[in-house]
């Protein structure tokens, strides 16, 4: 599977709302209404589906599906 | 200082009895056991396995969220689910509220302990990375009450009482005293409490609190019986609305019974031992039935602590006869844990539910299991069998660790 499409499927689940309508431009806190606890959440489950660790200072960064695509190729 | 009546408006119950106060109700008055065998369990680490779990409760989408669902411990949703039932019930939404006169106080325990010990299981498994930061909210004990004002918009008072098995009484204690001095027109009440776990079981055994009647369940629970031989434990929630009544009148509400009487000591004593001479009992059910402006022989009906432990039990028998005299032995006792198990901070919550259900129905619901009193218990302990009877003042007692006890008193609505 596209990173992509993981990091769509995991965020759907989450949330709750449905993959179709999220695009890589969909951006967690002013389209899915996320507050700083669910983001948290979101970035621990990327960590855990990924293997990868986001360091604190980076997180702030991840703003869109597309930002967190980006770190995970730039991570693997 | 003239104190506003207090009307009870509404209410929501859910324990092993049922999911909802009818059912819960209708298993009571025919003398039903909500106790169980936890089932799948490794009994090395359950010494217990025996409680009065709710059985197939999923709450639903429109009461919390889906996404918000697995964030919030058991506790939560039971609440949040007898809350919405005791506010349609009472029609308080309908009819229009000011936002700040209308609050929640809840009596919780020991809050989200199961979500606690898997919060801790991850963090030595897993360590401290893996920890949610929806953890704290998910367990502390003011959460259910918190939640309650997000979902209804209450922005009067808010917060959780925490008083062992005597919380939910408190509470209710506590809303009524909101009301009567008019700082608030409505409080949702009662308490919710769900814990039942391998630990939390272990650490009451531990305290040779609980019966190990393993493979007798239904029979486990028989306060006031010879063959008592501890408490069972039982999870759920009761919930009361609390109305000015004369604010609930004027809307046209349906007036279930007024809360009249509250009464609250510590018996200075011992951590989980009751005073042997009722020192801190027996004034606690004197002050409530004061503060009613009545006389003990006016008790119809008292809803017992009544664990089912062997020094428990008798405590609170001689501390009824203290209180009571020869009244004593003409009123009705019972003991409701004998079907619900005990909800620890919650049994406080749903026996107020029973307390007023008996009052509407002028029924009392029955000690079960009771075969063959134990030495010194010679009340009338409704025992088997519900008993139709008049009821107009009914007195629920609740006692807690730590040696704090808690009487309400409910009262027939008359003009």
């Amino acid at each position: 599977m596209e990173i992509q499409e993981k990091v769509i499927k995991i965020v759907s689940e989450a949330t709750k709302v449905d993959a179709s309508n999220i695009k890589a431009e969909t951006n967690f806190i002013d389209d899915l209404n996320l507050d700083s606890l669910d983001m948290v959440e979101m970035m621990m489950k990327m960590e855990e589906e990924f293997g990868v660790e986001i360091p604190e200072d980076k997180t702030e960064d991840l703003k869109t599906i597309n930002d967190v695509t980006n770190f995970l190729n730039t991570s693997n | 200082m003239k104190l506003n009546r207090v009307a009870v408006t509404g209410m929501g119950a859910l324990c092993g009895l049922g999911n909802d106060l009818d059912s819960v109700w209708e298993n009571a008055i025919a003398g039903k056991s909500g106790i169980s065998k936890i089932e799948d369990v490794d009994p090395k680490m359950w010494p217990v396995q025996i409680a009065g779990t709710v059985k197939d409760f999923q709450i639903s989408d429109e009461l919390l969220e889906p996404k918000e669902q697995a964030r919030f411990d058991i506790f939560i949703h039971y609440a949040l689910k007898c809350t919405d039932d005791a506010l349609k019930q009472s029609k308080l939404l309908e009819a229009g509220y000011d936002p700040y006169k209308v609050g929640s106080i809840l009596g919780v325990g020991l809050g989200g302990f199961p979500f606690i010990e898997k919060a801790h299981e991850t963090y030595i498994n897993r360590g401290p990375r893996r920890i949610s930061p929806f953890f704290v909210p998910s367990f502390i004990a003011n959460m259910a009450t918190g939640k309650i004002s997000m979902k209804w918009n209450f922005r009067g008072i808010n917060h959780a009482v925490s008083s062992a098995c005597a919380s939910a009484a408190h509470a209710v204690g506590a809303a009524a005293s909101e009301i009567m001095l008019g700082r608030q027109d409505a409080v949702i009440t009662g308490g919710s409490e769900a814990v039942v776990s391998g630990l939390t079981l272990s650490a009451f055994n531990a305290m040779k609190a609980l019966s190990k009647r393993n493979d007798e369940p239904e029979l486990a629970s028989r306060p006031f019986d010879q063959d008592r031989n501890g408490f069972v434990m039982g999870e759920g929630c009761g919930i009361l609305v609390l109305e000015n009544l004369e604010k609930a009148k004027a809307r046209g509400a349906n007036i279930l019974a007024e809360v009249v009487g509250f009464g609250s000591t510590a018996d200075a004593y011992h951590i989980t031992s009751p005073h042997p001479d009722g020192e801190g009992t027996i004034p606690c059910m004197l002050q409530a039935i004061e503060q009613a402006g009545i006389q003990p022989t006016d008790i119809d009906y008292i809803n017992a602590h009544g664990t089912s432990t062997p020094t428990g039990d008798i405590a609170e028998t001689n501390a009824i006869k203290a209180a009571f005299g020869d009244h004593a032995y003409k009123l009705n006792v019972s003991s409701t844990k004998s079907m619900t198990g005990h909800l620890l901070g919650a049994a406080g919550g749903i026996e107020s539910v029973f307390c007023v259900k008996a009052i509407m129905e002028q029924t009392v619901p029955p000690t079960v299991n009771l075969d063959n009193p134990g030495e010194g218990c010679d009340l009338n302990y409704t025992a088997n069998t519900a008993q139709k009877r008049e009821i107009k003042y009914v007195l629920n007692n609740s006692f807690g660790f730590g040696g704090t006890n808690s009487t309400t008193i409910f009262k027939r609505y008359e003009e």
